[in-house]
């Protein structure tokens, strides 16, 4: 057992880390916000020169061979900086549909173009009345002759209107809310039929609620076997959320040295802040509740690739308990400290609040986990 | 980064567990199950075992009887005694005078010392606290004079845990009034046979009387007691402190209790089915689990980061494990407490041989009383408070 990383790692937490501290100041990601596209397709480029777009796909594919490692080092590095690209939706989300259902037919024509930066995914699973439940689809598809055409809502989907295609879940049999019958499919942005509806995120990211009209895609557009795709789907979710927990720790650990080094220089009654004792254990708290989060941000990662799917399920529940939980305590405390400042949109304290709490509200909250978790026998079950 | 175990490392946990399994006595194994009170005989019998196996004292240097372990090995040994549920060494000697006498003593200290500690041949206690220095432990009173080859020693130490057992006490004294208060405290090692010495119980909340005043009225201390030098005593003593890094958060044992707990709960019937199947009590335990996973992986990472650190000073993440360890402890007797019911209210004393045949489930009687004791667990070692200044001086530079 050890925490160290290779050389290989170390010089790509380095790079990134160099990367966003070059390149992702708080008045430049402002000015990613503010334009066309909501995100900054020059640091998209910047990504994709780095590696990191094809970053956890195999050589074989176009890719770099990264492991969850290498993934939580890019998004711990993102979490700091509040990036607001589309890496989760196109590499992590879609893109791990990819690369734990596609054909090799298929990685090879995407994952190049993915990894070039040529092209964005984006991953239409969620559905209006799913709420957590991965197995709530209601969108329909059915057979066509060689191909399928497709009908239904999809909402909240990330980046959903800069994607150039998406991965879009939709059930040939079965009940909603049934695990059998659902299947993948990646249907062309402009296909005939699809329309999005684009909107601004809490957290500065962009969404959007997308409508599927007898979208017609050939046979070969079928990710994973027909109607036997919910493992696809419950997979690529609990690499996403060991994804948004390194993503959550490299947030946690800004903010909270944002609001140490803040209660350092603030002066009031003639002293800093931070003198005051009241104010020291809160914000010894704020380190406690950010380390207990990325000890358990390691352990997802480390579970990430388990053979072992119920061992895997327990543990990316548990990270997710602790990061929704840890995230949310560490932010408020730090608006909290901060005072008047921390509650103002010009100040970066406050953006951190809204990524956390919108990781915390995505894939499943901590009240949600921590219910699947006890429901399945706890996180130590017989073994501890 | 690979958080699993080496095959190696694998074999060597099986190897630890069998050990355990196969030498703990049944009898200790019952008590720490039931979360009854252990005998001193306990404690010696089984210590007696380790260090027959070589296993007392892993963590000291090689050549002084401890075992050349990597430092997930060390964890990986721990855990599993926790696990087992098997007494610690007793940590008096074992964790704090011992280290302190191997960085600090003298080549006669050691060669008396070290062997019955390992041993347990010489019981130890710890003389810090007193009446009016408890977080603030600096300005201690207890003063030692110094007169020809002696010391004379008079005042009081207090919360001295299993005094009334104990052969010796490590004593922090003061040796000069002058200056800083943390440069006038000397380091003692006092025979509990010596003339001057009173050991008077005090009976905590749980009804038990594990701690201690201890009373020392002209007691002669000969010099060769004295580890280090004079007036350097403060510097031992937290490096004592920093020193249970890893030991502090009884990860392992709280991963018994939360067996102990699943089992419990099964037994008891609520509104008709077993506690264990109500979705609430669930969540509570499913929530415990989960930060003391947590837990144990922040502690395996401040044990991988052992082989790269400064072995004198002290790591001030360990306060972190502390706080967040008696944070788990006692979570883990709040839900003991929950499961138990009506059934906390009789009162037994946990006396040997009591023949009164228990009221209600014959594992209730230990669970109030110790619910009660382990508020303890954020006091001693210095307060969870006195961690989070520690934290907030030592990491966040506040």
């Amino acid at each position: 057992m050890d925490f160290d990383l290779t050389p290989e790692q170390s010089l790509l937490k380095d790079s990134v880390g160099r990367l966003m501290a070059d390149h992702y100041g708080f008045e430049k990601r402002t000015s990613f916000i503010a334009s066309p596209d909501g995100f900054s397709r020059e640091m998209w480029r910047r990504y994709a020169e780095l590696g990191i777009l094809g970053l956890p796909f195999a050589e074989a594919d176009g890719g770099f061979g990264g492991g969850a490692v290498e993934t939580m080092i890019v998004l711990e590095a993102m979490g700091r900086a509040l990036a607001i690209e589309p890496y989760l939706a196109s590499v992590v989300l879609a893109g791990g549909a990819l690369r734990h259902g596609g054909s090799a037919k298929q990685r090879a024509s995407l994952v190049p173009a993915l990894a070039r930066g040529d092209m964005i995914l984006a991953f239409a699973h969620a559905e209006r009345d799913a709420r957590y439940d991965l197995a709530h689809v209601a969108t329909r598809a059915r057979r066509d002759g060689a191909g399928w055409v497709i009908d239904g809502e999809k909402t909240l989907v990330l980046h959903g209107d800069a994607a150039d295609r998406l991965v879009v879940s939709a059930r040939i049999g079965g009940d909603v809310g049934g695990a059998d019958g659902i299947a993948l499919f990646l249907v062309e942005g402009d296909a005939p039929g699809l329309s999005r509806r684009a909107y601004p995120t809490q957290d500065a990211m962009r969404a959007a609620e997308v409508t599927l009209a007898s979208v017609r895609v050939p046979d070969d557009a079928l990710i994973g076997a027909p109607g036997a795709a919910f493992p696809i789907v419950r997979r690529v979710a609990e690499d996403a959320i060991a994804a948004l927990a390194a993503e959550a720790v490299g947030a946690m650990a800004e903010l909270t040295a944002l609001t140490v080094e803040y209660l350092k220089t603030r002066r009031q009654f003639g002293v800093p802040i931070g003198s005051f004792q009241v104010l020291q254990h809160r914000a010894s708290e704020m380190l406690i509740a950010e380390e207990q989060a990325r000890s358990m941000a390691m352990f997802a990662t480390m579970m990430a690739e388990s053979e072992d799917d119920a061992a895997r399920a327990r543990a990316m529940a548990a990270a997710k308990v602790q990061i929704g939980r840890s995230g949310r305590f560490v932010s408020q405390q730090a608006i909290q400290l901060h005072g008047g400042i921390g509650m103002t949109m010009e100040y970066k304290a406050g953006h951190y609040m809204k990524r956390l709490q919108m990781i915390d509200l995505m894939l499943g909250d901590a009240d949600h986990h921590v219910r699947a978790l006890a429901r399945a026998g706890g996180l130590f079950g017989d073994a501890a | 980064m690979d958080l699993r175990f080496t095959p190696e490392e694998l074999a060597f946990r099986d190897e630890v567990r069998h050990f355990m399994r196969a030498s703990l006595p049944a009898p200790i194994r019952k008590k720490m199950v039931e979360g009854r009170h252990l005998e001193k005989d306990d404690i010696v019998r089984w210590q007696r075992i380790l260090n027959a196996k070589g296993w007392a004292v892993t963590h000291w240097p090689a050549e002084r009887g401890g075992q050349d372990w990597t430092p997930v090995q060390q964890y990986i040994f721990q855990d599993e005694l926790q696990q087992a549920p098997a007494p610690a060494p007793l940590p008096f000697g074992v964790s704090m005078v011992g280290p302190v006498i191997i960085a600090f003593g003298s080549e006669a200290q050691k060669r008396r010392f070290l062997p019955r500690i390992a041993n347990l041949d010489d019981w130890w206690c710890q003389g810090f606290s007193e009446p009016g220095a408890g977080s603030d432990l600096a300005s201690l009173k207890t003063a030692a004079k110094r007169d020809g080859e002696h010391y004379i020693v008079n005042g009081q130490k207090i919360w001295t845990t299993m005094a009334q057992h104990a052969d010796w006490i490590f004593c922090l004294v003061r040796t000069n009034t002058q200056g800083k208060k943390q440069e006038g405290i000397t380091f003692l090692l006092i025979d509990m046979r010596s003339k001057g010495i009173t050991v008077r119980p005090i009976v905590t909340i749980d009804g038990g009387a594990e701690v201690n005043e201890v009373f020392f009225d002209d007691v002669k201390v000969p010099v060769e007691n004295r580890v280090g030098a004079e007036n350097k005593g403060w510097d031992y003593a937290k490096f004592l402190l920093g020193n249970e890094r890893t030991g502090i958060a009884r990860v392992g044992y709280s991963k018994e209790r939360i067996r102990r707990i699943r089992e419990l709960a099964s037994l008891t019937r609520d509104g008709g089915r077993p506690l264990i199947e109500d979705e609430r009590f669930r969540e509570k335990l499913a929530s415990l689990e989960i930060e003391l996973k947590a837990l144990e992986m922040t502690q395996l990472r401040v044990v991988a980061a052992e082989r790269t650190r400064d072995p004198k000073k002290p790591d001030p993440y360990s306060s972190m494990l502390k706080i967040k360890g008696a944070e788990i402890q006692q979570a883990v007797s709040e839900l003991m407490l929950e499961i138990v019911g009506p059934y906390a209210l009789p009162y037994a004393p946990d006396t040997e041989g009591a023949n009164e045949p228990p009221v209600g489930p014959d594992w209730a009687a230990p669970i109030a009383p110790t619910y009660f004791n382990w508020r303890k667990i954020s006091i001693y070692g210095g307060s969870n408070e006195i961690q989070k200044n520690i934290i907030a001086k030592a990491i966040l530079g506040l």
